[in-house]
């Protein structure tokens, strides 16, 4: 009895030393198969450009011209990666440590969130770069059916009983956000009074039958699944659609005022400080106000910052209508985050029942 | 004689390696499981119990949670039942391309949910397919709280199919003959004799179909339309507090939703429980 169940605690201390180490064999193949798939850093510059949803054809053309211009002028090769998403979301993957060398968003008030959360980016970063760190600007316009038939030319037109309009939500789109200041700021400028601009935003937003999460999702909402009577949308995105879907289904509706809507750029300095960026990095923001990036933003229809480089056709493209900036409306992007999309902010008002 | 002490658990199985599968079970349910949960409920506890309670009061979210709860309910019901008819025809009838029918069963696991929830929008839209014929009828079911319901059963269906499958296929039809000459009418014998044993795998797979359809974000989101208080559902809700940079927020919504996911799960364990008392061997 004795001697068989010595035995048994000698086999128990052996298998136990057996289950260690296949333990450890286990756990080296997992961490080993983890570091496989997390991959292999490049040998070459890599750049990576954090940019919003409707950019996409817009820097893949940008980020070969600056390659080219880079390796002309320093025998350097650089690679520019751009990562699009919803602004808001894009904001939030820099937070949460991706590491981007530059971001180019939708609104100033995502790169702000950045610069507050992370201090990778410092609070003053408007300032560092020409034109407001605007190298190019938009607005919204209007997309309607051909023909028109709901008679859509303005602003209040869209809080008409029975017409349907397509926008993407405030909360999770920066174009939701410019449609949303857009409506805000017309009412505002022809009433001149912000409880009137809250019930117009509010009837505007009653005719609204789904709320998507980005601009995208709401124009194939409006282009693929016929729904809604307009969709207001960046000016770039209302030109992608007609080429894309074609003049003969849609056309544009120039409203009498619209927003200048301004998605700027910035360098991420917290990032390119850890990663020898830097040089790069600036160059390439500096590329963008370049006569040559200038040219391919006018013919993706945006407005560049410097118009004289464009070419004259794409610029004539661009209607010709009044701008407001939204600051000269209602101060500081803190106070137009703040007051307008954060919790409890103008549209949980306007959108409870 | 310490090592006596060790002899229970070694004797306890005829089976070698329970050291190895024990340890391997508990760390990766820990570290896969327990450690991300864990880490959500203590980032959602910072704000107190007073402070969680009142989020989940909030009228918007009481909302998103109502919508999602009940859709997904009613949806996981709707998929137990037909899944039920599915699993019977595809066990008990034999009829040429039943291996097919059976893999086609599968698809909605395999495809992802984001493709899913174009598909299922393409179609219900006013102008698609099936929408369109509905359409007149004043029927709208995208972009209504209708829409996350079609969505929901479609993803929910492999799973009611899957779990029931195998007790099908393990009735003895002794039993239905033995029934039939007792003199019990076809739906006595369906009622008392069929569906009994079947009741546990039923429930397995309605919470299994309610607990995916809860989480469920992708293939909703785009058909649901996303209009507060009228089709938005609690994950969308921590989306969009995640979009304000409300981490706390979003960790809130997702703590609730787990606990009552995990109450209305516990139940449902509970009923299978009782009824494998009550109707035996299963």
């Amino acid at each position: 009895m004795q001697g068989r169940s010595l035995n048994v605690a000698e086999e128990y201390l052996h298998s136990s030393f057996r289950t260690v180490l296949s333990a450890i064999g286990l756990i080296g193949l997992s961490v080993a198969s983890l570091l496989i798939l997390s991959g292999a850093a490049a040998a070459q510059t890599q750049l990576l450009n954090v940019s919003y949803d409707p950019t996409r054809e817009l820097y893949r053309e940008v980020n070969q011209a600056f390659a080219d211009e880079w390796k002309a002028r320093t025998g350097e090769t650089v690679n520019v990666r751009a990562s699009h998403g919803g602004s808001g979301a894009q904001a939030r993957t820099v937070i949460d440590g991706i590491d981007a060398d530059v971001v180019t968003l939708g609104i100033p008030s995502d790169i702000d969130a950045i610069a507050k959360a992370t201090k990778k980016i410092p609070a003053d970063w408007r300032s560092r770069l020409p034109n407001n760190s605007l190298p190019y600007t938009s607005t919204v316009v209007f997309l309607v059916r051909k023909g028109n038939p709901k008679g859509i030319k303005d602003w209040d037109d869209l809080v008409k009983p029975g017409i349907q309009v397509i926008t993407p939500n405030p909360k999770t789109s920066a174009g939701g956000r410019w449609n949303f200041l857009a409506a805000w700021g017309y009412s505002h400028s022809r009433d001149g009074n912000a409880d009137k601009a809250k019930d117009f935003v509010s009837a505007l937003y009653k005719n609204v039958p789904v709320l998507d999460t980005g601009a995208r999702g709401s124009t194939v909402t409006f282009a693929q699944r016929g729904l809604g009577d307009v969709l207001p949308a960046w000016e770039n995105e209302a030109f992608l659609v007609l080429d894309e879907f074609g003049r003969d289904k849609f056309e544009i509706v120039v409203p009498s005022l619209s927003i200048l809507a301004e998605p700027p750029v910035a360098l991420v300095d917290g990032n390119v400080d850890a990663k020898g960026t830097r040089k790069v990095a600036e160059a390439y923001l500096k590329f963008l106000y370049s006569d040559k990036a200038q040219a391919i933003f006018a013919k993706h229809h945006y407005r560049p910052s410097k118009a004289e480089a464009a070419k004259p056709e794409d610029l004539a493209v661009l209607p010709n209508l009044k701008l407001f900036t939204i600051e000269s409306l209602q101060g500081s992007w803190d106070d137009i985050q703040k007051n307008n999309f954060d919790s409890g902010g103008l549209f949980d008002q306007i959108s409870k029942r | 004689m310490r090592s006596a002490s060790f002899l229970p658990l070694k004797q306890a199985s005829v089976l070698p390696g329970f050291g190895v599968t024990l340890g391997y079970t508990l760390l990766y349910l820990g570290l896969l499981v327990l450690l991300p949960l864990g880490a959500l409920v203590a980032k959602a506890s910072g704000i107190g119990f007073a402070g969680i309670i009142a989020v989940a009061l909030e009228p918007r979210v009481a909302a998103a949670l109502w919508t999602s709860f009940s859709i997904s309910l009613v949806a996981a019901g709707v998929a137990s039942l037909f899944g039920l008819l599915v699993a019977w025809v595809l066990t008990r009838y034999d009829f040429p391309g039943r291996r097919i029918v059976d893999a086609i069963v599968d698809l909605p696991f395999a495809l992802p949910t984001a493709v899913a929830g174009i598909a299922l929008a393409a179609l219900y839209a006013p102008n698609g397919w099936v929408g369109a014929f509905l359409d007149p009828l004043g029927l709208k079911v995208a972009y209504t709280p209708a829409g996350i319901f079609i969505a929901l059963v479609f993803i929910g269906l492999p799973f009611a199919v899957r779990t029931v499958q195998p007790l099908i296929a393990e009735i003895e039809r002794e039993l239905e003959e033995a029934s039939a000459t007792l003199g019990a009418s076809r739906w006595r014998t369906v009622w008392s004799v069929l569906l009994p044993p079947l009741l546990p795998g039923v429930l397995t797979g309605f919470a299994l179909a309610f607990a995916r359809a809860v989480g469920e974000y992708g293939s909703v989101i785009f058909i649901a339309g996303n209009l507060p208080y009228v089709s938005e559902i609690a994950p969308l809700l921590i989306v969009i507090k995640l979009s304000e940079y409300d981490y706390t927020g979003a960790t809130v919504i997702a703590t609730i939703m787990l606990a009552i996911s995990f109450s209305a799960l516990l139940a449902i364990n509970l009923i299978q429980a009782w009824s494998r008392k009550r109707f035996g061997h299963v």
